[in-house]
């Protein structure tokens, strides 16, 4: 591995949280986004062929040195790694609504969930796993929220286009096409 | 899903009553698709007399007939039932199915569920591998102060108020003092008279709020030193007479 690798690797190792090219520029200023990616399609493969019980990942936008999942069950058993946060189905519901129709407000949430979601977007503000983005120009200038990296960083994508397209989802908003 | 036309089974549950395990419902939304699976229902065409029927039934047993989305819902659910009998006039006119907004927004919540499946997955998966120094925000830390708006507030009072069974609601009508009314008949009665029982201050048939500006008087003109408040042993009248300042006043 050059010293740029080596670089990366150590700044991936320090960081508590995915690093993006952007923030790896500031490592190097003479290293562009393209040497950075062969910095770590170089590191990804050390740690691919060198049999190591880590990988390089590619979540929330950025690069991340993640244990791999075989040792998940010896690593929780011990209990000494942190525990990632649970969500309950009704959080589940409104980081999908927000997710798909982002920016969106509550009134647009709680119209198709059905119920009032207020605590649960406040829950989730506080988490950290959405963010006010703006307001509507709408009556009462509401609220928008988006999904924050931390919402990629927790379900382990790399980008929001990493979600099933709706297209893709068994459930479909058309009826069957009439049989005769 | 089953395909379209097949038979809806005869239900299991009327026949031996609502037998409902407590499950968690996330909305209306969620048990009436609960209860179109459990029914094996076509969802684009929906039996709404018999769901209606159900709908109403299992949230009186989970108790949630007194939650106001419920009753939305359960209020939708009769109203499409009243239109779907309404007669139809043949093939003349294009007929607006009552039940499209309903099965567009199940179809709708349906996908969100199914993405929330999706989610959930993703998140189990990323449970798997750890970070080195991947640290989530402590779900331990103490709630943030609470911050109510207004609304909020009165939203609160709405639902708690549609709780109660048989609420009692006492409107409070504001009843001004008159402290200067009742200041200047002292007055003038410590001008007619050295002494008099603080009752004759209160005239013939004294209201609550007589009583008090006669009393909000009294002690401040007390404080002021016009006049002394005595009484001569517990339980007799409290005497009135002409204070030390009364005299430079």
């Amino acid at each position: 591995m050059d010293h740029r690798t080596r670089l990366l690797e150590a700044a991936l190792f320090a960081a508590p949280r995915p690093l993006t090219l952007d923030e790896l520029g500031v490592l190097d200023p003479d290293a562009t986004d393209a040497d950075w990616r062969k910095a770590i399609e170089e590191l990804r493969e050390h740690y691919e062929t060198g049999a190591h019980g880590v990988e390089l990942v590619e979540i929330a936008e950025g690069y991340q040195i993640l244990t791999r999942p075989i040792f998940a069950e010896a690593i929780e058993r011990a209990a000494f790694a942190q525990r990632p946060m649970k969500l309950s189905g009704a959080a589940l519901e409104v980081l999908a609504i927000i997710a798909y129709r982002q920016p969106v407000g509550r009134a647009e949430v709680e119209e198709i969930r059905g119920v009032s979601s207020g605590g649960v977007l406040k829950l989730l503000q506080e988490r950290g796993l959405i963010e006010v983005t703006g307001r509507s120009e709408g009556l009462g200038r509401p609220l928008l929220y988006a999904t924050t990296p931390l919402f990629l960083e927790h379900l382990g994508l790399g980008a929001l286009s990493d979600l099933p397209r709706t297209d893709e989802l068994a459930v479909a908003l058309r009826p069957p096409q009439a049989e005769p | 899903m089953t395909a379209p036309g097949t038979p809806a089974p005869a239900s299991a549950l009327e026949e031996a009553g609502f037998v409902v395990t407590l499950e968690r419902f996330s909305g209306p939304l969620d048990l009436l698709l609960h209860l179109i699976r459990r029914e094996e229902i076509d969802i684009w065409d929906i039996p709404v007399a018999r769901i209606a029927d159900q709908f109403l039934a299992v949230i009186h047993v989970l108790g949630l007939d007194e939650a106001a989305e419920y009753l939305e819902m359960a209020a939708r659910l009769l109203r499409i039932k009243a239109q779907m009998l309404l007669p139809r006039r043949g093939d003349e006119e294009p007929w607006e199915d009552p039940r499209h907004e309903l099965v567009r927004r199940l179809l709708e919540y349906q996908q969100i569920r199914e993405v929330v499946d999706w989610m959930a997955r993703a998140a189990r998966l990323r449970a798997e591998r750890h970070a080195r120094g991947w640290v989530p925000p402590a779900p331990e830390t103490p709630p943030p102060p609470l911050v109510y708006d207004i609304e909020e507030l009165l939203e609160s009072i709405e639902r708690v108020l549609a709780m109660m069974p048989d609420p009692i609601i006492y409107r409070v009508l504001p009843r001004p003092l008159d402290i200067e009314g009742a200041t200047q008949r002292a007055l003038d009665l410590l001008a007619e008279r050295a002494a008099f029982p603080w009752r004759d201050l209160l005239g013939g048939a004294p209201t609550v709020a007589d009583v008090l500006s006669s009393l909000v008087a009294l002690l401040e003109l007390a404080r002021r030193g016009l006049l002394l408040l005595a009484q001569e042993r517990p339980f007799t009248p409290v005497m009135i007479t002409r204070g030390p300042s009364y005299e430079t006043a």
